[in-house]
């Protein structure tokens, strides 16, 4: 009310148009980000909301289901299955990512030349590669015909585990997640890195604290929000693990079934048995799943600082 | 040098073997010809070199369907990239200044949706999309690449950081409009910030796997993953045939590579400081 009130007062005139149109203009550079996030975000969130509370028959046509959808989802043992895979995938290949980012960093932090200055590259490499591509390529290695793994374990008369057996899919799949995503995570924190005052380590290193002192007491709680963020990121991807469990499906004999992760087996109730209604419903289970988890973690992260404050 | 770098350094060398083992191997088996690829000794050495006569047959293979998904590829990454690019640095600097009212609650929205996980949306959206028709379209695929949250968020911590308010107002004063203050004072300010955003958006679309996969039916529409995804399969399925087309697989994941990792080494200093930024806050 007062605002429309200063706005039509004329004495004031300039100023006051200045900061209207500074208004309009923020809406303005904003709009065409906004048609796509409504378009493709918010519109088939509330349209997949909608599709999961019915359901199709064949008989019955289009009821309404209200949750018996979600009540189905978690009591499914595929979904219970795929969901058990992934959260526990997570709690592994999370903190194993951060390790070897964390390590990568403070050692480049470091370590100046030639050598550092190609590390950074190789490190980060991976993520230059399409993710299907670098699943494939760990596939070929671990491949009993023509991958380099069997053929040194022949030579020393052993025989080397298939690293997409049933047993031992998850230290496969594990090894490929941590060697595409940890570069990226590492140059995140190499960048914080390089962002602190080194004045810093120099007064530590006048009060005598060690190299390794330095690492862990000062740099490590230094990048902390660096580190939140890394988390969280990663947890939001390997909850909602698909593209290489199913690139490497083929080559696995089986051990990766239709409902190996949750977003597995969404996407075959959808694309291949057309119950796009349930699917939606397991889509959104997950994504509150993932919605909760992170929720939790924020919660328990919070006093060291995060993306959100 | 001191000693304690020396264990630094080898931790480092090691680090280099283990992140360059699958490539290195992937660029010694493009070289090798299906007898010597399945020979079962030395994957890691070279053994004959047919480079040049896999590239020809990965070309000509199916009628060069290679190439048109090289070029699908190169064009999704193109229009989904620099098109999400220029619509997150408009929004970014939207964000970042100028306030109007409603500012704080929709970018908490568009912040609480970095969580939403992508894949919730390409069920729906597929649908969506088949209601309009654009189905197994070059469209399926482009115009959902255009949204990117996070860019916007990077682009607004960077907007925050290196443009100054008061060279916006100077421009204002000297009568610039508020189009051209963008154009000519911020965004050269914030050039590294937006290539960071160009890179990580060309990556993403160009190695984008499940919405292609689920968009499109047509393989001539395929870009490279939904391709050399294709090919696997078939590979894996058919024993005979299987051979040759593994060679064909593997040269082909080479040249799908060389373009980003090109890409990468040639604007690294934009990105590592671009990232940098977004990091810090």
């Amino acid at each position: 009310m007062t605002m429309a009130v200063t706005l039509e007062a004329p004495p004031v005139v300039s100023a006051v148009r200045t900061k209207r149109r500074h208004k309009k203009t923020g809406w303005l550079f904003i709009l065409p980000f906004l048609i796509v996030f409504v378009a493709f975000l918010l519109a088939p969130l509330l349209y997949a909301g909608y599709l999961s509370l019915y359901t199709k028959g064949l008989a019955t046509g289009t009821t309404f289901a209200g949750f018996d959808n979600y009540t189905r989802a978690f009591g499914d043992p595929s979904f219970r299955k795929g969901l058990w895979f992934v959260l526990k995938f997570s709690a592994v290949v999370i903190p194993l990512q951060i390790v070897v980012a964390l390590v990568a960093a403070l050692v480049l932090d470091e370590v100046t030349g030639r050598l550092a200055r190609f590390s950074r590259l190789v490190i980060f490499l991976p993520y230059a590669i399409p993710v299907v591509l670098g699943a494939l390529m760990w596939g070929f290695l671990y491949s009993p015909s023509f991958g380099p793994i069997e053929q040194i374990a022949t030579a020393f008369d052993v025989r080397a585990p298939f690293l997409l057996s049933q047993g031992n899919i998850f230290y496969g799949l594990l090894n490929v997640v941590t060697w595409q995503w940890s570069g990226y995570y590492m140059i995140i924190i190499y960048a914080a890195l390089r962002g602190i005052d080194s004045s810093i380590y120099e007064a530590a290193r006048i009060d005598g604290a060690s190299a390794r002192q330095i690492a862990f007491r000062i740099k490590v709680p230094m990048v902390s929000s660096a580190l939140v963020l890394i988390l969280i990121f990663s947890l939001i991807g390997t909850l909602q693990f698909f593209t290489e469990p199913q690139i490497l499906g083929p080559i696995a004999n089986g051990s990766v079934t239709p409902d190996f992760t949750p977003n597995i087996y969404a996407y075959y109730l959808a694309f291949r048995y057309a119950q796009f209604n349930y699917a939606s419903a397991i889509s959104f289970s997950l994504g509150f799943v993932v919605f909760l988890v992170v929720a939790i973690f924020m919660v328990a992260t919070r006093k060291r600082g995060s993306l959100f404050t | 040098m001191r000693p304690r770098h020396v264990g630094a350094k080898l931790l480092l060398l090691a680090l280099c073997g283990y992140f360059l083992v699958p490539v290195w191997w992937l660029l010694v088996a493009s070289t090798k010809n299906a007898e010597g690829l399945f020979s079962g000794s030395g994957a890691l050495w070279f053994n004959g070199f047919h480079l040049v006569g896999n590239l020809r047959d990965l070309f000509t293979f199916n009628n060069g369907e290679f190439v048109r998904w090289l070029g699908n590829s190169v064009l999704y990454a193109l229009a989904g990239g620099i098109g999400c690019t220029v619509i997150s640095v408009l929004a970014g600097y939207g964000f970042a200044k100028y306030t109007f009212r409603g500012r704080n609650p929709v970018f908490a929205l568009v912040l609480g949706s970095v969580m939403v996980p992508l894949t919730a949306l390409v069920i729906p959206t597929f649908v969506l999309m088949s209601n309009v028709g654009l189905i197994d379209t070059i469209w399926a695929v482009i115009l959902p690449s255009l949204l990117s949250p996070f860019a916007v968020y990077l682009m607004r911590v960077y907007a925050a950081a290196s443009v100054p308010d008061e060279l916006l107002d100077a421009a204002r004063i000297d009568g610039a409009g508020e189009l051209r203050t963008f154009v000519r004072v911020a965004l050269p300010l914030m050039r590294p910030g937006v290539i960071t955003v160009l890179l990580l958006s060309i990556v993403t679309t160009w190695n984008n796997y499940f919405l292609p996969l689920t968009m499109l039916s047509s393989s001539k529409l395929f870009p490279l993953p939904v391709g050399i995804g294709l090919w696997t399969q078939l590979a894996s399925s058919n024993n005979a045939g299987g051979q040759s087309l593994w060679n064909l697989i593997i040269v082909g994941s080479l040249v799908s590579i060389v373009p980003l990792i090109v890409a990468f080494l040639t604007l690294q200093k934009y990105w590592q400081g671009g990232l940098a930024v977004g990091s810090l806050k």
